[in-house]
């Protein structure tokens, strides 16, 4: 009997590690010879723990599993309280388009085997046969812009690595993943390692840089273990090493433990920290493309950047273009999360407004209650109100609404929300992480608080004063820790001018 | 206390081994942190030493991130998620219990030394929140009921 059951930091904080265990010694004890495959989410966090047992027509999903609903798994499947069919035909899964997320939750992570099988190393071997200019047009032409946030177009900064001149250069991938409503590269990188290894080394040969590091977030430590292990079985493969796939030039991997920085996942702090120093952002110029990890030219990329490059290899960049609206294309892996009904991860290609994905893919709120607000793209994202709801999710479409996607992590909020409690957590959270270097952003946030908790007492005079610090902190901050908090904060008030109304107390 | 012969030693082999590291600064730290649960004082000149560094830019990076501690924490280490998407799903709630359930404020240790308090920002368990880590164990919808039981299981 075989059992696919999530290794995924989700699964496990709601008890897989717990079922492995019970799975094991039922299985023991009625003499079952049993094989438990420990693999990545599929995705659906709130069906976790979920597990899959193999079966002559397809994998049957049963969850969210609970203890009790162990022994049942060994005898009528059909007939068992969990079971939920097959998992390819989950609605959740058909109507998603998944190309980056392909393997995760299908194979098992630390089989390289199980991963060439199922597409894996197609794209590095075509890459292989390409001239450097050829694979980095390949990545520009198929539109895929920075999913770090700031939707940087991917092959205009792997053209300025490629083309500059050094004796070593890198590729360094951004695994730091701090905000909040975001899980999507720890979910590739517990469940699927080996397609961030294969999009780095594609990096490597493409920009002709020899050594690739993974900077993972210490709040991490399944992605963590899982990465490690994963570079290993990739050098002792040959995949990784003095010649990538035994016949191309050189590309070697470290992983990297960040240590509680948020602001580490801004690039420049992000280099400070690997090359052992505070993790303070470096002025720009110059670009960490042309002087980045030791003064060398440097890729920064995140994780599910590195993570699409194998598919655009494999299928070309035609295939994944030919997804998306506008500006934006391709896919995007959504992570929908906070009070939401269906929480988890969805691939899909960009353009679906911010209704579909927050009423129709995750069912409207947990609590049952209305959707007051849904904060789009981490902490430095803007809070949406319904009347918005119309946005398709883009880049640019966002931005017209001064909003961002950033890293395409959504919060969903009821109505019991308190705005002005989550405009002062974004300064508070700024004023906490801020690196300290530029101003604005280090005393800018702590005023914040300090009016924010003015306007909570009823003091009107404090919203003027709130509005110029936001814009202060905008014009005036060295990178976007700084720069975008005025997001959540000026959302949050332009929005929701209820939560701020000074009248509140004398009405109470 | 630490035997400063012992701390001496042991970071000297720590730091033997992450001889040729470029920019070894950080994995060098969280290796000690992980030997030590804290990094000692006296380590940090041994550092400096070995990486041609001031004990002052040593303890200087060391201070700018979260995770490294000075001084030891208590037995077991308990952290509440404080970000966004936990809050909308009653983290405040969750973390007010376990400051009264403790007796204790963020960063601080109970008095008997048994449990730390500390604050995370998102462990990437947005999906399932309110969430916490306990000792390095992953732990989604923490309700109070659920806190109660965690604190209640740190003997
Ligand atoms: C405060 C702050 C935090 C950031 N955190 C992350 C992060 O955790 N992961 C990430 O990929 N990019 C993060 N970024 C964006 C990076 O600076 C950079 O744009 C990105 O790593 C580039 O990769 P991409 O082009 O593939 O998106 C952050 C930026 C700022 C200002
Ligand atoms: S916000 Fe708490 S786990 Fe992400």
């Amino acid at each position: 009997m075989k059992i696919y059951l999530p290794l995924d930091s989700a699964a496990v904080a709601l008890g897989a590690d717990e079922i492995a265990h019970a799975l094991h010694a039922h299985a023991k004890a009625k003499g079952v010879d049993l094989t438990i495959i420990r693999n990545g989410s599929r995705g659906m966090v709130w069906l976790e723990p979920l597990a899959e047992v193999e079966t002559p027509t397809g994998r049957m999903a049963f969850g969210p599993m609970a203890l009790a609903d162990v022994p049942a798994l060994f005898g009528d499947l059909a007939a068992h309280p969990k079971a939920l069919g097959l998992t390819d035909d989950l609605p959740w899964m058909k109507a998603q388009t998944r190309l980056t997320f392909a393997r995760v939750g299908v194979i098992d992570p630390l089989s390289l085997a199980d991963y060439r099988a199922h597409g894996g190393l197609k794209g590095l071997e075509r890459a292989l046969g390409m001239a450097q200019a050829d694979m980095v047009a390949e990545v520009t032409n198929s539109g895929l812009r920075g999913r770090g946030g700031a939707g940087f177009p991917t092959g205009i900064k792997w053209k300025t690595v490629s083309e500059a001149k050094a004796d070593r250069k890198y590729i360094v991938c951004n695994a730091d993943e701090g905000d909040s409503a975001t899980f999507a590269d720890r979910m590739l990188m517990e469940g699927d390692p080996f397609t961030l290894i294969e999009g780095m080394a594609i990096a490597g040969l493409a920009c002709g840089a020899t050594k690739g590091f993974v900077y993972i977030r210490s709040e991490y430590p399944v992605a963590i273990e899982v990465m490690q292990k994963a570079v290993e079985i990739a050098r002792a493969e040959g995949v990784l090493g003095a010649k990538v796939m035994g016949k191309g030039p050189a590309f070697d991997m470290e992983i990297r433990v960040g240590a509680g920085a948020y602001v580490c996942g801004e690039e420049t702090s992000l280099l400070n920290s690997l090359e052992g120093k505070r993790g303070v952002v470096r002025a720009k110029p110059p670009l960490p493309a042309l002087q980045g990890f030791m003064g060398k030219p440097t890729v920064v990329n995140n994780v599910i950047s590195l993570a699409s490059v194998p598919v655009i290899f494999e299928k070309g960049a035609a295939h994944y273009k030919d997804f998306g609206l506008g500006r934006s294309r391709g896919t995007i892996p959504l992570q929908i999360a906070g009070n939401v009904k269906y929480g988890g991860l969805y691939e899909i290609a960009f353009g679906l407004t911010l209704g579909e994905i927050v009423d129709k893919i995750g069912g409207g709120t947990a609590s049952g209650r209305p959707v007051k607000a849904v904060q789009v793209g981490g902490p430095l994202g803007a809070y949406f109100p319904r009347a918005l709801f119309d946005t398709p999710f883009g880049y640019e479409e966002f931005a017209g609404k001064d909003g961002l996607i950033g890293h395409a992590g959504l919060t969903v909020f009821d109505d019991t929300a308190d705005m002005l409690g989550m405009a002062r957590f974004a300064m508070e959270f700024c004023a906490i992480e801020s690196c300290g270097k530029c101003t604005p952003c280090r005393i800018g946030a702590v005023r914040g608080v300090e009016t924010l908790d003015r306007l909570g007492r009823g003091d009107a005079s404090a919203l003027p004063i709130l509005t110029d610090l936001c814009n202060t902190m905008k014009a005036g901050s060295l990178c976007a820790l700084g720069g975008f908090t005025p997001y959540p904060v000026m959302s949050a008030l332009t929005h929701f001018p209820d939560d701020f109304s000074t009248q509140k107390e004398a009405a109470e | 206390m630490l035997d400063s012969v012992e701390v001496t030693s042991r970071v000297g082999e720590i730091l033997t081994a992450h001889k040729g590291m470029e920019g070894s600064l950080l994995p060098i730290l969280h290796a000690i942190q992980a030997e030590f649960g804290h990094v000692p004082q006296a380590a940090l000149p041994i550092i400096a030493q070995d990486l041609n560094l001031s004990k002052a830019e040593v303890h200087g990076v060391m201070s700018f991130y979260h995770d490294f501690r000075e001084n030891p924490a208590g037995k077991h280490v308990l952290k509440l998620c404080r970000a966004e998407a936990c809050k909308s799903m009653g983290a405040d709630r969750v973390a007010a219990h376990a400051q009264k359930a403790l007796g204790i404020e963020w960063h601080e240790t109970t008095t008997d030394g048994r449990v730390t308090l500390e604050p995370v920002f998102c462990l990437g368990l947005c999906a399932c929140a309110p969430s916490a880590l306990v000792d390095g164990k992953l732990v989604g919808r923490v309700d109070e009921a659920k806190l109660d039981s965690i604190i209640g299981g740190l003997k």
